[in-house]
């Protein structure tokens, strides 16, 4: 066995060396193009405006475009709305998923697998899909232009109950056994022996979970109505609409100003993203 | 194993354990969806007086309604066009980065990052690719000597410059879950393939490509999904302008809605948004998860 | 006991006396959305002078909310009704009008105004500028963003094409003509003319057709005439100008990036809103000058922009404190500075009187351009329904200008579309 798997080693390495010439070459300029719009981002926003279009290694760089952008609309808000908003929606999602996925995966629940079914079809209406009535009930509960308003529709979210679900049924009841014996209760149960061995899904589904209300819009521009609730995404919507006209420069350091945050963690931890994605498509 | 009362005493705590998430999605998800309905069956208040039961009549208008046609048909095209060309980008670029590749991260990350970036903010900065005269897109045709393509204003190409644009955000996502299941699939496989000389075109399409069937699947799913949520980009794009011409399904609801205050027709064309996600639910649940099971 | 009881009502009156003392000291808090459809810093200039309004005012908070262009802001301010969070006025367009009353949502200033002074007030506008404001002999919209259609010309390119830098066309047909030269002198590098067809292409098409002689809607805002044949030769001249005189690009042209294009010189001429001549002055690294719209059988533009509005649900108190604030803000003085901050008109004649705007126009005479325009200015578009009236008449532009249709059956449709929705609102 062990030659013949050298040999065939030996042989990939050699049509990797034969032909790759092309395949990297092709991988490499889609990577160029697929890159490109946020390189010219930073251009953009780096350069005066006459350099918008105009490439020029030698053109100044400034950073007046980050300053005008700063200055001319109150993104030190929206950063703080964005942060409460996402730090208070996922936390919300855990409490709340990790109920019911806990519900779900151990509790003889009286049509439980209806009630499941019912759950997952959440996987496909989502909040924005319904802006329409839910901003109704939004208004009815007095949510309009509140966080609050913002993230609640998302709380009970299919998507997490459905994933610690499954994580919460791989671990072995002879754990929750032994949990007992020592005297714990259902709920000392869940945060000693369940909650622990389900990190690597609250990771993952925390960092989809954020990236997803990081840059959601619809629902958020029809729910808020002011600088104290909008989140970056509406902040940037409503800063840079075309008819007002603003400068591109200008539009290209808020665009990367709302990135930044999540740019920045992202090539951090870019691992963990990629992880955490693939995870989470596993539904 | 346990008692009845036990077991009763469990059945309380499960139901207990759900409440919230149960209470959240009747409020948000089935309460909203049973709203929608009945709302489709009225027409909205008219200089104060209360709105007026009409029946089906808000679907009739809406069928002899030929913007809704072509927004319809806008969405359809959409799918079509960003669905297969995403997909097949996101498997080239996975079996791309899954090759011995110099600068392997560097690639797969270039591929990923849009997918981290908000819609908007995407929009934002292809806006500039598309402006016409000035914008990068034409200045770079004007060196070929191609001249003044109006990315956005043109109603033939407009629809076209938004498909693009979505599959440059999203083809990165999808090709995530097929670089997963390229690593998860046995090296035994290609060393075979490689000691009876197969050639990589037949072996893909003999063995990657069926091997990969159920990742295509679930990014279809997802695919379809994003093809009917995600209007974000139009708010800055084209506002599904030229003449409707980009306009897609959820955008007219929020037109609608938002923007000519006739709720109960925006809730019209939300049915038939609920009809297209239910068909898609229903080839997720009897194709994809056939094997499945929730117990 | 006798003595005591009086001492405890008086403690009881003193301190329910000492409430409402602290209660009118407390300031009385106003919340104002307003848009912003042009380019500049103009929210930051809002925010100053409404620092100055409280600095001056110690008794008055107000809340300025920028909620985006006009529509957002409609959004915005009826999603904030609805919510039963009422702003208690708010800078809208001019020609939300309709809608609002249709909504319920404002009151006339007519039934707010008490003094002969603030009656006087009321009359002190550019009569032009209130068409868009009052139904039935009230005043609902109080003019403040206000602006019409002007015509940006590049003097250089004009010189460059062998036309007079100085003089700018005067008619359509020494619009196409000029713009033709500039486009063949240029060797297809610039653009003769550009009218912007997104955003707001009615606005656009409005100027065109009044310069025709032609009014598209009925004043009660519950008819349209957009088949109208002077309104069809209308649509055929814009269309004209790309596809007979090659003098501007085809298809749908941005309103948000046609700046741009002017400042980057790839066109010669722009038609576009006033209200960003201070942006465009700020900006362009080269001589321009700014004139009326050319004319047909006259010369014409519709006035655009924003009114304020005063909200039903506030209190006597609050709506007080909302009249002095749109007071202030449409002084004389202040309408100055905010004429020059920005290009929007001054409101009142009284405002081009102050010393800063008349030293200013005498400096930077573009900067009454719009006014003189008002002269040929005509109401904006303003319907019930006007959302969907617009957007149908949107649309038509849209395709006679992408050659989808021809204009004849692009106003004809449009025509049709906007009968069956006001269908219930003839009187």
């Amino acid at each position: 066995m062990r030659p013949a798997t050298a040999s065939t080693s030996n042989a990939l390495t050699f049509t990797s060396l034969r032909l790759p010439s092309l395949e990297t070459l092709a991988a490499w300029l889609l990577a160029l193009i697929w890159i490109f719009p946020l390189l010219y981002a930073f251009w953009a926003a780096f350069h005066p405006p006459a350099f918008m279009v105009t490439f020029d290694l030698t053109a100044p760089l400034t950073l007046s475009n980050i300053i005008d952008a700063w200055t001319q609309a109150p993104f030190a808000r929206y950063y703080l709305n964005t942060f409460a908003l996402v730090t208070g929606v996922v936390l919300a999602q855990f409490v709340v998923c990790t109920l019911a996925g806990f519900a779900f995966a151990r509790f003889p629940i009286p049509g439980k697998n209806l009630l499941f079914m019912l759950v997952l079809i959440q996987l496909f209406v989502f909040p924005e899909v319904l802006i329409v009535e839910n901003y109704r009930i939004a208004s009815e509960l007095g949510l309009i232009d509140t966080l609050t308003g913002v993230g609640l529709p998302y709380v009970a979210s299919a998507f997490g109950i459905f994933l610690l679900r499954q994580t919460f049924k791989t671990i072995p009841r002879e754990l929750e056994d032994a949990a007992r014996i020592e005297g714990c209760g259902w709920m000392a149960i869940l945060w000693k022996v369940y909650v622990p061995l389900a990190k690597p899904t609250y990771l993952a589904y925390g960092l989809v979970s954020i990236s997803h209300h990081w840059n959601n819009f619809l629902w958020p521009l029809v729910v808020t109505n002011s600088v104290e609730s909008r989140p970056l995404t509406v902040g940037l919507g409503v800063f840079s609409a075309p008819e007002t006209g603003v400068n591109w420069a200008t539009v290209s350091a808020a665009t990367l100003l709302s990135i930044a945050p999540l740019l920045v963690a992202f090539l951090l931890f870019q691992r963990q993203f990629v992880q955490s994605f693939l995870r989470s498509g596993i539904r | 194993m346990y008692s009845l009362n036990a077991y009763r005493g469990m059945q309380f705590y499960g139901v207990l354990l759900l409440l919230p998430a149960a209470i959240l999605l009747i409020t948000f998800a089935y309460l909203p969806t049973a709203n929608t309905l009945i709302n489709s069956l009225y027409i909205p208040s008219f200089r104060g007086e209360p709105r007026t039961f009409v029946g089906l009549e808000n679907y009739q208008d809406l069928l002899s309604d030929t913007t809704f046609w072509q927004v319809a048909r806008n969405n359809f095209l959409y799918a079509l066009g960003t669905i297969p060309t995403s997909i097949a980008l996101a498997l080239g670029m996975a079996l791309l980065v899954n090759a011995r590749l110099p600068g392997r991260g560097m690639v797969r990350m270039a591929y990923f990052t849009p997918t981290i970036l908000p819609m908007i903010a995407a929009a934002n900065i292809w806006m500039f690719f598309y402006a016409p005269q000035i914008g990068l897109f034409n200045k770079l045709l004007s060196i070929v000597g191609i001249s003044g393509i109006n990315w956005l204003g043109d109603p033939n190409v407009a629809l076209s410059s938004v498909i693009v644009m979505s599959v440059w955000k999203e083809a990165g996502f999808f090709m995530i879950f097929y670089l997963a299941a390229l690593q998860s699939m046995a090296p035994e496989l290609k060393e075979a393939a490689d000691l009876e000389g197969t050639s990589r075109w037949s072996f893909f399409w003999r063995v990657t490509f069926p091997l990969l069937m159920p990742t295509t699947l679930f990014v279809l799913i997802n695919a379809l999904i994003n093809a009917v949520r995600v209007v974000d980009h139009l708010f800055i794009l084209t506002k599904g302008g030229p003449n409707n011409a980009t306009n897609l399904l959820l955008y007219y609801v929020y037109e609608n809605a938002f923007s000519f205050f006739d709720r109960t027709y925006a809730a019209t064309i939300t049915v038939v948004i609920l009809l297209v996600l239910a068909l898609v639910a229903t080839l997720k649940f009897t194709v994809l998860d056939r094997r499945t099971h929730y117990q | 006991m006798r003595t005591r009881l009086p001492f405890a009502l008086s403690t009881l009156a003193a301190g329910l006396l000492s409430t409402q003392s602290a209660m009118a000291n407390d300031p009385v808090e106003l919340t104002m959305y307003y848009p912003v459809a042009v380019g500049g810093e103009l929210t930051a200039v809002v925010d100053g002078l409404v620092e100055d309004f409280e600095a001056q005012h110690p008794d008055i908070n107000v809340d300025a909310i920028y909620a985006g262009n006009y529509d957002d802001t409609r959004v915005r301010a009826m999603s904030a009704i609805e919510a039963g969070e009422a702003p208690q006025l708010s800078v809208m367009f001019s020609i939300d009008l309709y809608e609002l009353l249709e909504q319920d949502a404002i009151m006339a200033f007519d039934e707010v105004v008490e003094t002969d002074e603030e009656r006087a007030w009321l009359d002190s506008f550019y009569p032009a500028l209130m068409e868009n404001g009052q139904v039935d002999g009230k005043t609902y919209g109080i003019p403040f963003q206000r602006s019409t259609i002007v015509m940006y010309w590049n003097k250089e390119a004009f010189a460059d094409a062998g036309l007079d830098p100085d003089t700018p066309p005067e008619n359509w047909d020494e619009m196409a003509q000029m713009a033709a030269a500039v486009r063949d002198a240029s060797n297809g590098e610039q653009w003769g003319v550009m009218i912007p067809s997104t955003g707001y292409p009615y606005w656009m098409f409005q100027a065109l057709a009044f310069q025709n002689g032609h009014r598209l809607m009925s004043a009660d805002g519950t008819e349209v005439y957009f088949d109208d044949p002077a309104a069809v030769e209308a649509l055929e001249y814009w269309v004209s100008l790309a596809n007979e005189h090659n003098a501007m690009p085809d298809g749908a042209l941005e309103w948000g990036t046609l700046r741009q294009n002017f400042l980057e010189q790839s066109t010669a001429m722009m038609w576009h809103s006033t209200g960003n001549l201070t942006a465009v002055r700020n900006q362009a690294d080269f001589d321009f000058g700014v004139a009326m719209l050319p004319m047909k059988t006259q010369r014409g533009s519709p006035t655009g922009g924003g009114n304020f509005y005063l909200f039903k649900d506030s209190s006597e108190e609050e709506q007080r404190a909302a009249m002095t604030f749109i007071r202030w803000m449409t002084a004389p003085e202040r309408a100055a500075t905010w004429s020059i901050e920005t290009g929007y008109m001054g409101v009142s004649p009284d405002a081009y009187a102050t010393d800063a705007l008349e030293e200013y126009v005498e400096t930077f005479p573009p900067a009454a351009v719009a006014r003189d325009q008002l002269e040929h200015a005509t109401a904006e578009l303003s319907t019930y329904q006007g959302g969907r009236i617009r957007q149908a008449l949107d649309n038509a532009v849209q395709a006679a200008l992408t050659g989808q249709m021809s204009p004849a059956d692009a106003l004809a449709q449009a025509q049709r579309e906007a009968e069956s929705v006001l269908r219930r609102y003839a009187r």
